[in-house]
């Protein structure tokens, strides 16, 4: 191919935008909630994030990079014309990024995730052919953009709802919460751990087998609950002074409980989100260095490294201010509810993760919030905007289609000449 | 309560409208958190803390009256019209700026009622006064001491419906867990008992009007006995807020 190098500075180029314009506003929504919350500063938070956002996308995030590479394109029709995916990837790329950033201008709710999918399916109606798309595959991440915001609400729902009954609603409650709120680190730890050794290491080299995968998880999830132990045994009880709730003391001890459920959150978004901008890089990677569109090579480490990098500048660039007006205002959200919203949502992500379903973070959060809110933890939700985030749902995959289009046509005629 | 009086009126009353307000245009900014609509929570307390304020003028300008000292009495009666006012003007503004969209743990129909009789509790002392201050009325020695022990028992009345409503946030922050609702429902239990308290109050009173009757001026005497239901009445319009309360927790 005679622009090959062109190919993959335009790749990495685009891909690193996209890995930006994650990190600068999708981080956001991840982090603000513990902000908002004050269980984190604003500063904890971007180190956090930092972090998290990075192991996830590179220890995790592969699984979900494969899927959007090669789960939803057929590519034999093409398989004489590699150059075709190419354009079409690019201009995927592209079409997200620019749906994105208009977007995020004019305010409208949208997600990442259906951005890329929406390009991505419609440039291969446009480019390659309807038949090319492998609607099976299709479906069920449509499916899965249902079942996830109902899943994390269905678990906060739960979650919220055990904390009432065994700490918040009882005759000491501050007692009730030191003695039960490490159990839910300790939940914390196993879950982001476990989902992490079944499903993702594999590409990183590591084998593990299942005995030892769940006494890993166990131990992760106990090394958590020491450090909460501890964290907590800190806190001291302060004395309820008048027009003060007498939850105050317990909220901090959720406060401690939100650090950890932060993390995994960050550890989820990486995992899934990273996807969204590699997963076109890698493909093109993949062509490029293979010659052919039949895509048999590994996932080369650093797309997701890239990938990875990204999100981490995107965070600290912009994201950080995004995360300070948005946590700014969710003040509503308490510790012991904004722990259950994103424990329910890290979960549900880390799951889909591992199973390779791109889902979108934010959506599957406000699941979980709405949740919180069914079991009546919340003083007021605004469902107006619940409704306009589902429009912009429907929306956004045409939008992403038909940009992808557009760009693809560009991309072609310029290569081509 | 020191710190209350520091703060102008007018900014107590626009501070939480306008939190709704700000609320629809971050939706342009961000989605997540526009999802958290403002709680009604806060302005239904505050609401009623101005009742309080109103109904806490009442007992100075009943002193007053019973102490024949005219120039205080009218400043009360003027401090008690001012309060209503205020309570009134911060009723109609979180009606107006309660979103219809709004997803709450209590039902949006409730909370508008629960603050209609909050409401009532300051129209309610706006009338005592402004029947006292209209016909300059004022009860025959005998009566004043049991008068004024009706008027502390519907101002304690009022207190105990305030305490009710001020355990809303916490039955907020635990999900309304039903030990938290055993709490209030103790505390409505007293509210019921004192108001049990004025009526017996308001009964002996009318028995010893009664027996003064003939010494007093017939039109005197039918709008004293008005007078006794109306103070009454104050406490009976503080329980009912109870029960509404109650109704709004029964879900």
């Amino acid at each position: 191919m005679e622009f090959s190098i062109w190919y993959l500075v335009l790749a990495a180029a685009f891909g690193l935008f996209m890995a930006w314009g994650i990190g600068a506003n999708d981080v956001a929504n991840a982090m603000a909630t513990s902000v908002g919350a004050r269980a984190l500063t604003l500063k904890q938070a971007i180190v956090v994030a930092a972090i998290f956002e990075f192991a996830g996308a590179f220890l995790a995030g592969g699984n979900v990079t494969a899927t959007i590479r090669k789960g939803i394109i057929d590519a034999t029709p093409i398989s004489g014309n590699p150059e075709i995916l190419i354009f079409g990837m690019l201009a995927a790329l592209l079409a997200a990024g620019t749906w994105l950033l208009i977007a995020s201008h004019r305010g409208w709710p949208v997600s990442t995730t259906h951005s890329i999918i929406g390009a991505i399916v419609g440039f291969a109606v446009v480019g390659i052919g309807a038949h090319s798309v492998q609607w099976g595959q299709v479906g069920q991440i449509a499916i899965s953009w249902i079942i996830s915001p109902m899943l994390s609400g269905v678990m906060a729902f739960l979650l919220f709802m055990s904390v009432q009954k065994l700490i918040l609603d009882t005759d000491d409650p501050l007692g009730k919460a030191r003695r039960y709120v490490p159990l839910y680190i300790f939940l914390v730890g196993f879950v982001m751990a476990l989902v992490t050794l079944v499903k993702g290491l594999s590409h990183v080299g590591i084998e593990v087998t299942t005995a030892q995968t769940y006494l890993l998880a166990i131990g992760a999830g106990l090394i958590t609950m020491t450090i909460g132990i501890w964290g907590i045994s800190r806190i001291q009880t302060v004395e309820i002074e008048e027009d003060e709730s007498r939850f105050t003391t317990v909220e901090k001890i959720f406060g401690i409980l939100m650090i950890f459920t932060a993390c995994g959150m960050a550890f989820a978004h990486g995992s899934n989100d990273v996807a969204n901008a590699v997963g076109p890089v890698a493909a093109v990677v993949s062509i490029v260095s293979s010659g052919e569109v039949a895509q048999q090579s590994p996932l080369a480490t650093w797309v997701l490294l890239l990938g990875a990098i990204g999100i981490v500048v995107g965070l600290s660039t912009y994201g950080w201010r995004v995360i300070k007006t948005v946590g700014r205002k969710i003040t509503e959200l308490t510790p012991s509810r904004g722990f259950a919203a994103e424990l329910a949502t890290a979960t549900t992500v880390v799951l889909a993760s591992g199973t390779g379903i791109p889902i979108s973070t934010t959506h599957t959060l406000v699941g979980a919030v709405l949740g919180v809110g069914m079991a009546r933890g919340i003083g007021a939700l605004n469902l107006g905007v619940v409704g306009k985030i589902m429009l912009s749902w429907v929306v956004t995959l045409p939008a992403g289609g038909i940009l992808a289009v557009i760009f693809f046509y560009i991309l072609k005629a310029i290569f081509s000449s | 309560m020191s710190l209350r009086l520091d703060i102008s009126p007018q900014l107590l009353i626009i501070r939480d409208p306008l939190e709704f307000q700000l609320l629809e245009k971050q939706m342009t900014t961000s989605y997540l958190s526009g999802i958290f609509g403002a709680s009604p929570v806060r302005p239904l307390q505050k609401h009623m803390e101005k009742v309080i304020d109103c109904v806490a003028e009442f007992k100075p300008f009943v002193d007053a009256m019973l102490a024949e000292d005219q120039d205080e009495q009218d400043r009360r009666h003027l401090m008690i019209i001012e309060r209503e006012n205020e309570a009134d003007l911060l009723k109609k503004e979180l009606r107006l700026h309660l979103p219809k969209s709004l997803f709450m743990p209590v039902d949006r129909r409730d909370v508008l009622e629960v603050l209609a009789f909050q409401d009532r509790v300051a129209g309610g002392v706006r009338s005592a006064a402004g029947l006292i201050i209209g016909r300059r009325m004022n009860f025959p020695e005998p009566l004043r001491d049991a008068f004024r022990a009706l008027v502390v028992r519907c101002t304690d009345a009022c207190h105990s419906a305030y305490s009710a409503i001020c355990q809303l946030d916490e039955l907020i922050e635990t999900g309304f867990g039903p030990n938290e609702i055993e709490l209030v429902n103790a505390k409505l239990q007293e509210l019921d008992d004192i108001e049990q308290d004025t009526d017996e109050q308001q009964v002996s009173l009318r028995q010893q009007l009664f027996e003064l009757e003939s010494g007093i001026p017939p039109v005197d005497v039918i709008f004293l006995y008005d007078i006794i239901s109306k103070t009454g009445g104050i406490a009976d319009r503080a329980q009912r807020v109870g029960s509404r309360f109650q109704l709004m927790l029964a879900k």
